[in-house]
């Protein structure tokens, strides 16, 4: 350690003091930083911190009391199940449209490729509304599932349908491109080595599909989990049986039960950082898979 | 682009080893078609049905009404305020994160993604611990006279919230894809940033950019949850579209409530519509699909 810094050493040193802050030849990145991090602070860091800030006078004893009070539980285990169940049916619905869309060709085939963003780009109001009529025990579907005994509209399984519904673009739409970049090569190879087309599918579609399409999966049960407006129409919202969390942190607040609501509400938040976490994660699995760069 | 390219391109001549028998194809196309027609194309006849259904007079009556007319003017002017601010705040963080290096980049990007994973009822939550008459900023903004919740203000920023991340999201990955030589060619031959950021960057981008905007005003004039909460359901005054859908409907003016809900589904299939244009107008030279 005592002898002189080389030259080199010297340099690097004084480089890594020197590099500012926001490095870059393109001139600009102070003022790109100033307005996305004031714009992000203002509109979106600023009201979360006040969610958990309002929930926090009380210790954690009294945070989880009121988070986990029975009308709450009973909200999430609806909510969560709920969602876990719908994003389930997403995943599986969702690789085999994105496959059939992909592999497939037959008429009418582009426009049914174009509606598959519908979810996205119809308001969830708008959805509520036409799945409740759907789906109502006089409506299209509700009438001949209710002569078999189902009933959906105004029960908890409307809850599921709406959630389905407002979740299937997420797998299609991350599935989709990754079946289109797996060389075809790969198959033929399998097929060549005598494999089956089941067993191509396992065996080298599967796992090529897979980081897309958990990533798909954990995209559409997070919008589930905190879907409103699609879900209030289909449902008959009563406690205890089919009421969303959403739902009780409006009721919360009717009731000016602020506290209350900031609570249910910082649970929700937690919950939103934590499936970022595994969004990220997933789609660092499926570069590394997919071999691309970051 | 190879990403973007997938919708129209015909794999050429599909191996024999390759073809799924027959019957698998023709399930599969059936089960996804179905899946499909009864889950999308469903709902969306039974808006338009609906709202057709008590006849034409009663459709333009509804449309004519003047809640409706109102909630539409809350609806664009929430949208036209929205929609500007978020593609300037999308050109930063594109500019930013794809064109500097600097520690915490990855946490910024997962920021940029986060109002896309909390409940848009958790977002009106927020709003009304801020700005309402309890909340952190309620009584300065009572003291004087500005009303946040259960006014325009409130609807503006729970819309901006819902829809930050909508222009951003488009533009990182393709500003990524693109690099930064060309910029950096123009500085070299003098240009300064302006002029980079108009004369290269922006013709560079402009279908994702578009693309960003037209998916964040669908956002924009369809987000129900986050407003709902912030509103106060004020007819006549700050009562959007999508509101206004849901306090028909809740009074059983149920063929109204549907007459409004086809405007928003028309724009939800206008929106369809653009995004399969840009999505044709995004691969410029589809034969160019060379094997190195």
């Amino acid at each position: 350690m005592s002898a002189a810094a080389t030259p080199l050493q010297v340099g690097l040193r004084e480089a890594r003091v020197r590099r500012p802050l926001v490095d870059g030849v393109l001139p600009g990145g102070r003022l790109a930083a100033g307005i996305t991090i004031g714009w992000l602070g203002a509109i979106v860091l600023l009201p979360v911190a006040a969610v958990i800030l309002a929930s926090q006078p009380l210790d954690a004893a009294g945070f989880l009391a009121v988070s986990l009070e029975p009308r709450v539980l009973a909200s999430y285990r609806l909510t969560f199940g709920m969602s876990l169940a719908a994003a389930a049916i997403d995943l599986v619905a969702g690789v085999l449209i994105a496959w059939v869309l992909v592999r497939y060709h037959f008429p009418g085939r582009r426009l049914l490729d174009t509606l598959v963003d519908l979810p996205f780009a119809l308001p969830t109001a708008v959805a509520g509304i036409a799945l409740g009529n759907l789906y109502a025990p006089n409506g299209w579907l509700g009438a001949p599932l209710a002569a078999l005994g189902i009933e959906v509209a105004f029960k908890p399984l409307g809850v599921l349908v709406a959630l389905t519904f407002i979740g299937l673009p997420f797998v299609v739409r991350t599935v989709q491109p990754v079946l289109v970049e797996i060389a075809a090569e790969l198959e033929e190879v399998a097929a060549t080595l005598g494999a089956t087309r089941w067993q191509t599918f396992r065996h080298v579609v599967l796992p090529a599909i897979l980081p897309a399409a958990l990533t798909g999966f954990t995209l559409a049960f997070a919008r589930a989990v905190g879907e409103y407006g699609s879900v209030i129409f289909v449902t008959g919202n009563i406690p205890y049986v089919s009421e969303i969390t959403p739902l009780v942190i409006i009721s919360r607040l009717e009731e000016y039960d602020y506290r209350g609501a900031a609570v249910v509400g910082a649970t929700m938040l937690i919950f939103s950082f934590a499936i970022l976490f595994v969004i990220n994660a997933l789609q660092a699995w499926g570069q590394r898979r997919s071999g691309l760069p970051g | 682009m190879s990403a973007a390219g997938w919708q129209g391109q015909r794999r050429p001549q599909t191996a024999l080893a390759l073809r799924d028998p027959p019957w698998v194809r023709a399930l599969l196309i059936v089960l996804a078609v179905s899946v499909l027609l009864s889950f999308l194309v469903l709902p969306l006849a039974v808006v338009l049905m609906e709202a057709l259904r008590p006849g034409l007079d009663a459709y333009a009556a509804a449309l004519a009404d003047d809640n409706t007319h109102h909630a539409l003017l809350i609806t664009l002017v929430a949208a036209l305020l929205t929609v500007p601010l978020n593609l300037i705040f999308g050109i930063a963080a594109a500019w930013l994160v794809t064109r500097f290096r600097f520690p915490g980049k990855s946490l910024l990007i997962t920021l940029i993604d986060l109002p896309f994973s909390v409940s848009p009822v958790v977002v009106g939550l927020s709003l009304v611990l801020l700005y309402g008459a309890h909340g952190w900023f309620g009584a300065w903004l009572v003291a004087n006279g500005v009303k946040v919740v259960f006014a325009l203000p409130g609807i503006v920023l729970a819309t901006i919230f819902v829809t930050v991340p909508f222009v951003a999201r488009e533009l990182i990955p393709l500003m990524q894809a693109q690099g930064r030589e060309e910029e950096e060619a123009a500085l070299v031959l003098g240009a300064n940033g302006w002029q980079v950021l108009r004369h290269v960057t922006l013709p560079n981008i402009r279908i994702g950019l578009l693309y960003g905007v037209i998916l964040c005003n669908a956002r924009a004039m369809g987000e129900f949850g986050a407003v709902s909460v912030v509103s106060g359901h004020i007819r006549g005054q700050t009562v959007t579209l999508p509101l206004h859908v849901e306090m028909l409907y809740q009074e059983y003016q149920t063929a109204a409530a549907f007459a409004v809900a086809s405007m928003l589904a028309l724009l939800a299939l206008a929106t369809l519509l653009a995004q399969h244009a840009l999505e044709a107008l995004r691969r410029p030279h589809p034969p160019e699909e060379t094997s190195p």
